[in-house]
Parts: C-alpha cells; sequence; structure tokens
C-alpha cells in the first residue's frame, strides 16, 4: 500500500499514467459501466476535520463507483468534539480495517503525520492539509488541462508551452502550490498573480514566476485558475476592502473579454461570486468549473486505483 | 526456447477458426469479435480481415479490456488500463466472440465476462484463442483454439505479433518435460 501525501510523491509518468487511467476511466462510463468491481471489499474512511463539499463527495463517488464501502467521518459530531486525538482516531479506523484514508485536516503535514506515525497501516490519501497541499485537486486541474488542449497522448512533459496563470490567495491556498508543482513537473510556465501582501516569500523556489498585476500578461495565458479568497485562514487584513480586491484581482467579463479565445478558465470552489470572480464569469462558456468537479471523480477513481492494489509498496503503475 | 508456431501457421490457424466460426454461426451477421488487450485486439482485427474474405461482410470488432474485473487486484501491482472500445451498434443481442492470444488459467476470461455483462446482454458469448496451454483453474473452455499446446506449470507461452513484437511466433520459454 502506498500514499499520496504531496505531488513531490509522484514522478513525470506516475502523474501521466493517473491521467491517462482517468482518462480510459472515462471513456469506460460513457460506454455504459457505471459501476467496476476492481475495489470490492475494501473500506476506504473520509476523515474531514475540515468542511468540504466537493471533495468529499467527489472521493465518496469515486470509491463508491469502484464498488469500495465508504465510511463518512467528520469532526463535527464526532468524537473529536470530546477531545480525542489523531493518533486515537487513526487507531480506531485502523481496528475497523480500513484500507485507505482519505484525510482533510486544518494544519499543514497532517496527512504526513498519519501516513508515517505508524499508526495505521492503511493507505492515506491527502485531500487538503492546511495551507500545504491538495493534491488530488491538482491532478484533477491538470486532467482538465490536458483533455481540454487534447494532449493526454503526447508524451513526457505533455504541457511545454502552456502559460498559466494561477491568480488570487496564494499565500493561503494549499491548490496553488500542488498546482504549482504538478504544471511546472508537466512542462507548464506558470505565473503566480497576487497583490504582495498574499503573495508567499520565495514564491520562486516552487519553480514559478510571479506578478503583481493580474492586467500585464492577461492576454498571454491559455489557462487562468483563480482561487478562493480563504477569508477562515485570514488572521490579519491582506487587502483595503473586498471592492477593491475584486476590482485589481476579480476575473469580471472585461477581463475575460481581454483573455484568449481559446484560454480556459479554471476555480477550484467552492467560488465568491463577485470577490474572486463575476457571476458572469463563473458561467461563462470558456470556465470549466462543472468540468473540473465531473473530472475530480475520474481523477481521484484513477489515484485509487494505482495506489491500493498489490500486497506492499507500489511504486508505480505497471505498463502491461 | 523452442519456437512452436511460425507465421505461416499463425495465419493458417486464424484462417481455419474464421471458418469454424462462419460454420458455427451459420454467417456472420450476428457476429461481433471483442479482443482482448494486448495481443487478442489484434488477433480480433486479422479474424475479421479472414470474415470479411470469407464472407464479404465486415464484421464489428471492438477492444475489450479486463483490467478493472480482474481477481488479483490485492496480490498483483496494478497495471495501466488498456483502450475499451464498443463497435457501432453496441453487442447488445449479439453473438460476440472473445479474442485472447492465450488460454490458460481461464481467470482472464472469466474477467472479461464480467466485462462485458457490465455494458449489455450478449446473446451468445464465444471463445477464440490462438493458444490453449492447458492448466485451467476455473470451468471455462474455448470454442476455437488455433493450436492445443500442452505445456508444464513451469513452461511459459509467448505469443510475438507483428503489431506489437514486429513479428509473428509462438514460444515456449522455461523448461520442457
Amino acid at each position: 500500500m502506498s500514499n499520496l501525501l504531496s505531488i513531490n510523491d509522484l514522478t513525470l509518468d506516475q502523474a501521466l499514467g493517473i491521467l491517462r487511467t482517468a482518462a480510459e476511466l472515462e471513456k469506460l462510463t460513457e460506454g455504459g459501466a457505471k459501476k467496476l468491481p476492481t475495489l470490492r471489499g475494501f473500506t476506504i474512511v473520509n476523515l474531514f476535520y475540515e468542511d468540504s463539499t466537493r471533495t468529499r463527495i467527489s472521493f465518496e463517488s469515486a470509491a463508491k463507483r469502484l464498488s469500495a464501502d465508504v465510511i463518512n467521518f467528520s469532526a463535527k459530531g464526532s468524537s473529536v468534539s470530546k477531545g480525542e486525538s489523531l493518533k486515537d482516531t487513526a487507531q480506531t479506523l485502523q481496528a475497523m480495517g480500513a484500507d485507505a484514508v482519505i484525510i482533510r485536516h486544518g494544519s499543514s503535514g497532517a496527512a504526513a503525520r498519519l501516513a508515517s506515525s505508524g499508526w495505521i497501516k492503511a493507505s492515506v490519501i491527502n485531500a487538503g492539509d492546511g495551507t500545504h497541499e491538495h493534491p488530488t485537486q491538482a491532478l484533477l486541474d491538470a486532467f482538465t488541462i490536458a483533455k481540454r488542449f487534447n494532449l493526454l497522448n503526447n508524451e513526457g512533459q505533455i504541457f511545454v508551452g502552456l502559460k498559466v496563470a494561477i491568480v488570487g490567495d496564494i499565500l493561503h491556498s494549499r491548490v496553488a502550490r500542488s498546482n504549482a508543482l504538478l504544471l511546472t513537473k508537466l512542462g507548464a510556465e506558470v505565473t503566480m498573480i497576487a497583490p504582495p501582501t498574499l503573495m508567499p516569500v520565495g514564491v520562486a523556489a516552487w519553480g514559478v514566476s510571479s506578478d503583481y498585476s493580474l492586467d500585464n500578461r492577461l492576454a498571454e495565458y491559455d489557462v487562468v485558475m483563480m482561487l478562493r479568497i480563504q477569508s477562515e485562514r485570514m488572521t490579519d487584513s491582506y487587502f483595503p476592502t473586498e471592492r477593491e480586491y475584486a476590482r485589481r484581482y476579480g476575473l469580471n467579463s472585461e477581463r475575460l473579454g481581454k483573455m484568449k479565445e481559446s484560454a480556459i478558465l479554471l476555480h477550484p470552489g467552492p467560488m465568491n461570486r463577485g470577490l474572486e470572480i463575476s457571476a458572469e464569469s463563473a458561467d461563462a462558456e470558456n470556465s470549466m468549473v462543472l468540468e473540473q468537479v465531473s473530472n475530480g471523480v475520474l481523477v481521484r477513481m484513477a489515484v485509487l486505483y494505482t495506489l491500493l492494489g498489490g500486497p506492499t509498496m507500489v511504486d508505480e503503475v505497471v505498463k502491461a | 526456447m523452442a519456437h512452436i508456431l511460425e507465421s505461416s501457421d499463425i495465419s493458417r490457424a486464424l484462417k481455419r477458426i474464421a471458418h469454424e466460426i462462419v460454420e458455427h454461426n451459420q454467417g456472420v451477421e450476428n457476429i461481433v469479435l471483442m479482443g482482448i488487450p494486448t495481443r487478442g485486439r489484434y488477433l480480433a482485427d486479422r479474424l475479421q480481415e479472414n470474415l470479411e474474405s470469407i464472407s464479404g461482410a465486415a464484421v464489428p470488432t471492438g477492444i475489450l479490456d479486463i483490467t478493472l474485473y480482474r481477481d488479483d487486484y490485492r496480490i498483483r501491482p496494478p497495471k495501466a488500463l488498456e483502450k475499451t472500445l464498443l463497435p457501432d451498434g453496441g453487442i447488445e443481442g449479439r453473438d460476440v466472440v472473445l479474442v485472447d492470444d492465450v488460454l490458460y488459467s481461464g481467470r482472464t476470461i472469466r474477467a472479461a465476462l464480467d466485462a462485458l455483462g457490465e455494458f449489455s446482454r450478449p446473446k451468445s458469448v464465444q471463445l477464440a484463442v490462438l493458444v490453449d496451454r492447458g492448466h485451467r483453474e476455473l470451468p471455462i473452455r474455448a470454442d476455437y483454439v488455433g493450436k492445443n499446446i500442452p505445456t508444464s506449470l513451469k513452461e511459459s507461452v509467448r505469443v510475438h505479433l507483428m503489431e506489437v513484437d514486429g513479428e509473428d511466433s509462438i514460444e515456449i520459454l522455461g523448461e520442457r518435460q
């Protein structure tokens, strides 16, 4: 069994393997195979210490379409509110025979702690840990981009020549970090765009460039990914008013019009309509927000399939 | 290492299987060929050509990947998925001929039957293999066999096809008893 804690856990080939598996799963689903028997008898636990709609439902749906049994655990309404530690909760899940634990936690490194502690034998999949990483979101974003630009059949760094802008609350965004790592691994040229207060120090170390202005090179990007302003993680005032943020960094119809004709718009959701993205932009023709959701299920099926097979640590999907 | 069949033997065997399919089904009107990756899909393509030259009709041919239906997922590392492609018109109510290179334990065919059932309900399912090497672990048999090759469990049978391996041949690896 193995884990997916960070995009850094994946080689280029493994990442491509997951994207291609997702593509085959999509064709199977379209061909009429709604339910696959592969994970029959597996127990998968959704261990969610933070609120989530789409990630939890997406993992649950992915696991069920592969015939696994799913147990949903959310911190609210559980013994966590009585003060149970992560360790005790994890050992309880182990005793119940979980094969995989999908964990979302407010603290960066929680998934890595769970995986390396020896508390459980199950595979650990990081579904978002604090401001650190959210690898399956990056994989589904890459899958959405690869499908839209028809790049999945290429070899090696399939995103070479593609320009991607990631815009907004980079500082608090695990989605931004995972995407920066994955998209650059796949060869894309990534630019982080944020006000100085929301730009992490040393962002160049992620292999990306940065810009304080959204309008600067807007016409050059093939993909514009808008991030949610994460008010729940903001302990300071990072910008004067929401109106000013929306005016300088929000995606509205005027900016949408300046983008390339072929460019697509991504947002990991949930969207703050009117803040980082205007309602017209969110519903625009080149907005891929809903495709991201349906692709999420396919990519998570591919991740579960790739991680859970075999008797021991699985390094990569073996070529038939 | 012994070559059991050469290129000409393989094409003769496929031609004979094609004739048997036509004979057994009294024509090809209702036939659909489904090749199992990797090599079965190319054998299915070749059978399609043979059937066409016998009957003049292009038999619908598809690809059926069984990876997600295997029963050894917990004991072996996961394999990359191959393409699954249903022919236009689907397989509902058709006489489906599964095509694979080697019939051994029968577990691949069991998985293929499950995979077929996921899409719809064929009228009948038949099995064509290039080599039957014995050692069945399930109650499964082939309707059309290119060549029966008795083997020991220590041996392995390798089918090489032009489309994948650059040559047509069948060889046995490991010790002969």
